[in-house]
């Protein structure tokens, strides 16, 4: 009983074993098709068949390496924009609302363009996750970097950093919160092109699983897939929160 | 000449910005000796922190210059430790971590700094508080442990800019009784910016005042009370008279400041 008290994340749980009893019922009692929505039992028997003859476990390893990868260079490129867009308020000026655009476009609709550029590949996949990924790394950590108070600032040069070392020892810790959240909304939305695109080719991992099972009526089976798609979102929303954590505790 | 002293010659700086120009401070000359206790009072507004700022070496293109024990000053000075007038501990680090980041910053080995640390954060008492973070800490302690992170830099001067500002009374005289004591063991010469005239006649050999803006020095008060100020000194007609006279001197000067923010003049 305690545990539970001090655990407010396992409060979620009762609402998901009633959502997923109420979905049993509904199959079962003939209220939802089973072409349309599978009972959870049913999912949880197709998955021997996911892992024997769908490679799930490769799939998996494959959407979460490219997620992975494209978030990475989302990172490497977009944090030192973000700083430099912090840093020389008219580079900010010439191109703040062109990244604020890009963001709030649905940048997915050029697939086809990129597949004429880059080919039919894991490359282009790649390529396109990381697109998304990095204006929100950079729009966050500029955001971050802005808001860092100057007094710590004038704290770090008091005692005699400057540059570099300025950087590391106060902005960058001080912004990590806000570079955070930029991080894990890249992570999200990069997860979500990479899956779109690869249901759309029908190439890589998870997603072109879903395609396959979708085009053969395997609909428990697809449920299944999608799940997994929900529980590498999960796996990277604890990672950065444990990095945030280790780079930055409290 | 001993090291710690501090000389300001004609020290003054304008801030443009688009409402207009702004002269903060103008032709501030004044010298502290070594391990002399000065406080600073002026209204508010005046320049005092920008005053600070300067001789920390935190502002460029400034006019005149500062020096340390007669060398000119460019930028921050490993003699010169400054105590910010807002809250300034890093919410990241643990107080013995914060105490800890000057002699991180210098270089010194982990086992060392924390070593070393260990001094400071019972210097201004809170060693049962060294695995906190900020946090967890009312606002007292962590300007505490501002002041402790200052202190473990070793600066020959120490400025302080309204330490106690945000307190409550008994804290501020508390805290200005350790002030007063860490100021007699480590022998610094200090600079301290306040608002309350009794703590400055109470803590200081000097008082100086500005004027309100444009901050210039209006007097030099020395306050030659014997030390240590004890309640009979601070009940002392001596110790009135000098209350009084700055007072009457800083009235004038936070009436016009009054008067120049109502006319609607920014601030
Ligand atoms: N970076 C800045 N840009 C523009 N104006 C500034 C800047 N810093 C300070 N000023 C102006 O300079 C004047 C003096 O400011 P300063 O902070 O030095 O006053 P102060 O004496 O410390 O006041 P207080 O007692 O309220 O802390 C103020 O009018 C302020 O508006
Ligand atoms: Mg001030």
């Amino acid at each position: 009983m305690k545990a539970w008290l001090h655990r407010p994340a396992l409060w979620v749980l009762p609402f998901l074993v009633l959502g997923l009893a109420a979905q049993e019922a509904g199959v079962r009692l003939g209220f939802i098709p089973q072409v349309m929505i599978a009972a959870p039992t049913a999912i949880l028997g197709k998955m021997p068949m996911l892992v024997a003859e769908e490679e799930l476990l490769e799939r998996i390893g494959l959407t979460f390496g490219l997620t992975f990868a494209a978030a990475a260079l989302a990172i490497l490129a977009g944090v030192p924009v973000g700083w430099a867009l912090h840093r020389f308020r008219l580079l900010n000026r010439a191109y703040e609302s062109w990244f604020v655009g890009l963001g709030a476009a649905p940048l997915i609709l050029l697939y086809p363009l990129f597949l004429v550029m880059f080919g039919r590949n894991l490359f282009t996949i790649t390529l396109m996750g990381f697109m998304v990924a990095v204006i929100p790394v950079v729009l966050k950590t500029r955001e971050g970097m802005d808001g860092v108070r100057p007094v710590l600032i004038a704290v770090g040069k008091s005692f005699k950093l400057s540059g570099l070392r300025l950087f590391w020892k106060v902005q960058f810790p001080a912004a990590v919160p806000v570079i955070f959240t930029g991080i894990r909304l890249g992570l999200i939305v990069s997860l979500i092109n990479i899956v779109a695109l690869e249901f759309l080719v029908n190439i890589g991992g998870l997603g072109r699983l879903i395609n396959d099972l979708a085009e053969r009526f395997e609909t428990a089976a697809m449920y299944g897939a999608i799940g997994f798609v929900v529980a590498i979102s999960v796996t990277f929303f604890v990672l950065t929160e444990r990095i945030e954590l280790w780079l930055r505790p409290k | 000449m001993s090291a710690g002293a501090l000389a300001v010659e004609h020290v003054g700086k304008r801030f443009v910005t688009p409402q207009g120009t702004v002269t903060a401070v103008e032709d501030v000359s004044f010298s502290v000796k070594k391990g002399e206790f000065v406080s600073i009072i002026g209204p508010s507004g005046c320049g005092k922190s920008t005053l600070f700022a300067i001789i920390g070496g935190l502002l460029d293109q400034y006019e005149g210059r500062v020096l340390v024990d007669g060398h000119t000053v460019d930028g921050a000075h490993h003699d010169i430790g400054m105590v910010f007038q807002e809250e300034s501990t890093f919410p990241w680090r643990t107080t013995i971590e914060n105490i800890a980041f000057p002699l991180e910053v210098a270089g010194m080995p982990k086992k060392e700094r924390l070593e070393k640390a260990v001094h400071f954060l019972e210097l201004v008492g809170l060693t049962d508080f060294a695995h906190r973070y900020p946090s967890e800490l009312s606002g007292g302690m962590r300007q505490r442990t501002a002041m402790a992170r200052t202190l473990a830099f070793e600066p020959k001067i120490l400025l302080m800019d309204e330490p106690f500002a945000a307190l409550d009374e008994q804290t501020r005289l508390l805290l200005g009784d350790q002030v007063l004591r860490i100021w007699r063991e480590l022998n610094q010469t200090t600079l301290l910016i306040t608002h309350n005239i009794t703590e400055a006649v109470q803590l200081s050999d000097r008082v100086l005042v500005m004027t309100y803006r444009p901050g210039r020095l209006k007097r030099e008060v020395p306050i030659d009370l014997p030390r240590p100020r004890s309640s009979e000194v601070v009940g002392s007609v001596a110790f009135g008279q000098l209350v009084g006279q700055i007072w009457k001197d800083l009235r004038e000067e936070a009436s016009r400041g009054m008067k120049a923010t109502e006319g609607g003049r920014n601030d």
